[in-house]
Parts: structure tokens; C-alpha cells; sequence
């Protein structure tokens, strides 16, 4: 058994909420510069461009790279060789995001009901997704996310019947309805099964993964290959403003579902796709 | 087509706007987005006056990160203007002479901006930290206690944007997409 105290949490996901606001990962990074090169269209690369401009500003001088910093994200793979003392989980991550928000000058973006819509002031709470693990760390995973794309996202009841034809099909219909709205090129993360909000996790979790790694599966692999070229060939384009790159990179997740179901999520991420992972 | 345009906008400036245009902006906009716009209309059905004489202006769908010391503003890029458009006709008709945002907008919000001559421009979104260098002075006006949603005051210098929607019933989201789409 090993003790981790829960300021620990709270310190690294202050730090973690600040990092992922101003730096974007190496792989989303390079997934942008690499767009610049195979874009066809003149106003699509010269957006492209501006994006990558907008990262380097934003690191240089400590501007976030979005005005929209999110929504806290935060899933903690907690080893169930770990004793958590100091205090509640739960608040020591809303400690973090508190500290996080306020210190490293982010937006605070969180109302505290969604009808009366009183901004809390610090972004708080977080969204917590908690998992226990085998071992002994605690595996933290900030992932801020923005409303313009987190809107456009869906969840699809599909039949049976309907198959991977039908899968396709809910798939480019999301992307397509998003279009503009979501800041493309985007980062289309999936859940294909379980139940509905299960499928709706997994897309969450599609997107925290290294961009554009394939799943280990061979037909989902496939399947994120052929998606990514379709919606790529929807004309959308960086900014909505036509081109041939709409989106970075497509990641399904899956899992064994109902007999009677084919549940499907579509959680779109702009260009933005801000994830960081740390282990204590 | 690049062309460099001054705010306030006028009729005669809007009218010449081709959607495709890009277009740099120098002078003073307005920043409102959801609870601004909610608080704008409440204002109206009063019969009160709004923050600021609309005519002519343009308002900037942002609501920005703090200012760290010593800046105007932080990062300050567009929101997603369909949400707006519930409450946007109105505020053509009252004389609102262009729009900044990102995404789609209604088709009473396009109507409304053929029937009013004005423009609705897209800045690049997710560009927050690049489209901040173009805010010279940020000031709050009204509402300060919706935070990063009250109206501000902006003097932005040759600041990018592309005109998507223009007074002739053009639409850049519409033609754009079909010259990039494979069947």
C-alpha cells in the first residue's frame, strides 16, 4: 500500500490546467504542421498558418491559445494499491482547477446551474471521471475542453440493422452539422457500443489519445482510416472556409453492447485539443 | 480580395463587401456574446437604450481570458455566433453594421443582413492568443458583472477577418465547402 496525499492532486492539476491552456502536445502540434503541407486550398494553408503563429504567440508570451479555456476535464486512474489521505478527492481536484483558473490567468467559463447560469468564478467544479486501477499511481489526465465543438457533438441510438454503414453514416452527419462551428480542422473522438452514456465516455477517452495512434483492433483501425479520408473529403476545411483539411485525426473506441442496440458518440474537439497526462 | 475597412462601418463600405473578401479591421467594436445579447434584448422590450449607439457598430462575439499585468486583454479569439441569433435581427433592424464570429448563422439572421445592407465576418477561431495582438485597448462598459461576458469596448488595429455572409445574399460556408467536396 502506498499513501499518496491529495495536495499533490491539487498542486499537479493547477499546474496541468495552466500547461495544456498555453501548450498544445507535441503530436497535436505536429499533426497541424503536417496539414500545412497537404492542404489544397490557398486560404485553408494561410489559416493553418495563423494557427501555428497562434501557438507559437501563445508560448512565447503566455497568452492562452484559446480564449475558451475550457471546461476541467479531469480522469484519474487511481492504482488500488494507493491510500488517498489529506482530504476529499474530489475537492483537492477542484482545488486544482481553482488554483489553475485563477493563478494562471484562464477564463472562467462554468456556470453553477445550467438554467439560473451564475458563472461560479473559478471554473469549478471540474467534470471527474475516476477508474480504479491495478497498481500503486495515481494517473491524472487534464483534458480542458471548449463549447464550440463539445456542442456539436452527438449521441446516436443506432438498430442493430444498421450495421458500420449505419456507424458511417452517424459519423459524417455529426462532422457535417458541425461543420464551421466546431474550429476545423477538428479531432473526432467515437464510442461505438456499451450503453448511452458509455459510448459517450469512450468518445471523451478517443479523444485524450495521441493523435492520430490507431486502435489496436483491425477493423476499427480501418475504420478510422476511411472516416478520417470521408470527412476530409466534406470540403469543410480549416475554419469552415473550404478545403481538404476538416479534421486531424479520428479515434474510435469500442466495447461489447446489448442485443438489441448499436449505441454511437461523436464528441468533436477543434484544433484545440488540449489533453496532458501525469503520473504520481 | 484584400481590402482595409475602418469602425464604425457604414452602409456604403458594407455594401461593397464580398463574401471571400479578407478584411482588416481598424478602430472601435463592441464585445457581446450570450448573457450580453440576453441582457441587450431585456433592455429593449423596456424601451431602454442599449450600452452603446448600435448604428453602425460592430460587435465581436468574444469573451476574452483575463489580462495578465500590464495588457490590454488575453486571449480574445470568436465564439460560436449561431447563439446569438435568436436576438441578431432585432439588432440589425435597430441599425448593428457588421458581426464578428465563427459558424453558421440562421436563415432570418442572413435575411435580415441583405434587408439592413451590413456584414457578418469570420475571424479565425481557436486563434485567441494571434487575434489578441490586434486589441490595442479593452475597456468594460456594461454588464461588469457577467465577467468575461460584459460589454466591452475595443480599439483594434488591422485586425483579420473574412467576410462570410454579405449584403448580396452571399454565403462563404455554402460555396467554399462544394469546391473542396468529393461526391
Amino acid at each position: 500500500m502506498r499513501t499518496v496525499n491529495v495536495s499533490e492532486i491539487t498542486e499537479n492539476i493547477k499546474e496541468m490546467c495552466i500547461e495544456a491552456n498555453h501548450y498544445l502536445s507535441k503530436d497535436m502540434e505536429a499533426a497541424l504542421k503536417h496539414s500545412q503541407e497537404t492542404e489544397a486550398s490557398p486560404l485553408g494553408r494561410q489559416i493553418l498558418g495563423q494557427l501555428s503563429e497562434n501557438l507559437q504567440i501563445a508560448a512565447d508570451e503566455m497568452i492562452p491559445i484559446c480564449q475558451d479555456t475550457g471546461m476541467a476535464v479531469v480522469f484519474l486512474e487511481v492504482g488500488q494499491d494507493v491510500h488517498l489521505e489529506g482530504g476529499a478527492v474530489e475537492e483537492a481536484v477542484n482545488e486544482g482547477v481553482r488554483k489553475g483558473y485563477t493563478e494562471g490567468y484562464l477564463r472562467k467559463s462554468v456556470v453553477g446551474d445550467p438554467i439560473e447560469r451564475v458563472n461560479t468564478g473559478d471554473n469549478t467544479p471540474a467534470v471527474i471521471h475516476y477508474s480504479i486501477v491495478p497498481g500503486d499511481t495515481v494517473r491524472i489526465t487534464v483534458a480542458p475542453k471548449g463549447f464550440g465543438s463539445e456542442n456539436m457533438s452527438r449521441v446516436f441510438m443506432l438498430k442493430p440493422a444498421d450495421g458500420i454503414e449505419g456507424v458511417k453514416d452517424a459519423i459524417l452527419k455529426a462532422v457535417s452539422e458541425a461543420g464551421p462551428n466546431a474550429c476545423p480542422p477538428m479531432v473526432v473522438g467515437v464510442g461505438i457500443g456499451g450503453t448511452f452514456e458509455k459510448c459517450a465516455l469512450m468518445a471523451k477517452q478517443a479523444l485524450t489519445r495521441e493523435t492520430g495512434a490507431h486502435s489496436t483492433i483491425p477493423y476499427v483501425r480501418e475504420l478510422e482510416e476511411e472516416m478520417l479520408e470521408k470527412i476530409n473529403g466534406l470540403g469543410i476545411g480549416p475554419g469552415g472556409l473550404g478545403g481538404t483539411t476538416t479534421a486531424l485525426a479520428v479515434h474510435i473506441n469500442t466495447y461489447p453492447t446489448h442485443i438489441a442496440g448499436l449505441p454511437v458518440a461523436v464528441n468533436i474537439c477543434c484544433h484545440v485539443n488540449r489533453h496532458i497526462v501525469r503520473e504520481l | 480580395m484584400e481590402k482595409q475597412i475602418s469602425a464604425p462601418i457604414d452602409k456604403k463600405t458594407a455594401e461593397e463587401l464580398t463574401a471571400g473578401d479578407y478584411v482588416y479591421i481598424t478602430g472601435t467594436i463592441y464585445t457581446a456574446r450570450d448573457a450580453a445579447h440576453k441582457r441587450m434584448k431585456e433592455t429593449l422590450d423596456r424601451g431602454e437604450a442599449l450600452p452603446f449607439d448600435i448604428k453602425g457598430q460592430m460587435i465581436y462575439y468574444m469573451g476574452p481570458s483575463p489580462a495578465r499585468e500590464g495588457r490590454q486583454i488575453g486571449s480574445a479569439g470568436p465564439t460560436t455566433a449561431s447563439r446569438m441569433d435568436k436576438y441578431t435581427p432585432e439588432l440589425l433592424n435597430l441599425g448593428l453594421g457588421a458581426m464578428i464570429g465563427k459558424g453558421k448563422r440562421s436563415r432570418e439572421v442572413l435575411d435580415a443582413v441583405v434587408r439592413n445592407k451590413a456584414v457578418y465576418f469570420a475571424a479565425v477561431g481557436g486563434a485567441g492568443a494571434l487575434l489578441s495582438k490586434c486589441i490595442q485597448s479593452s475597456e468594460v462598459i456594461a454588464y461588469e458583472d457577467l465577467g468575461t461576458e460584459a460589454v466591452r469596448k475595443l480599439y483594434v488595429k488591422d485586425f483579420p477577418v473574412i467576410v462570410v455572409a454579405d449584403s448580396k445574399g452571399n454565403n462563404l460556408y455554402e460555396t467554399a465547402i462544394e469546391q473542396y467536396r468529393k461526391a
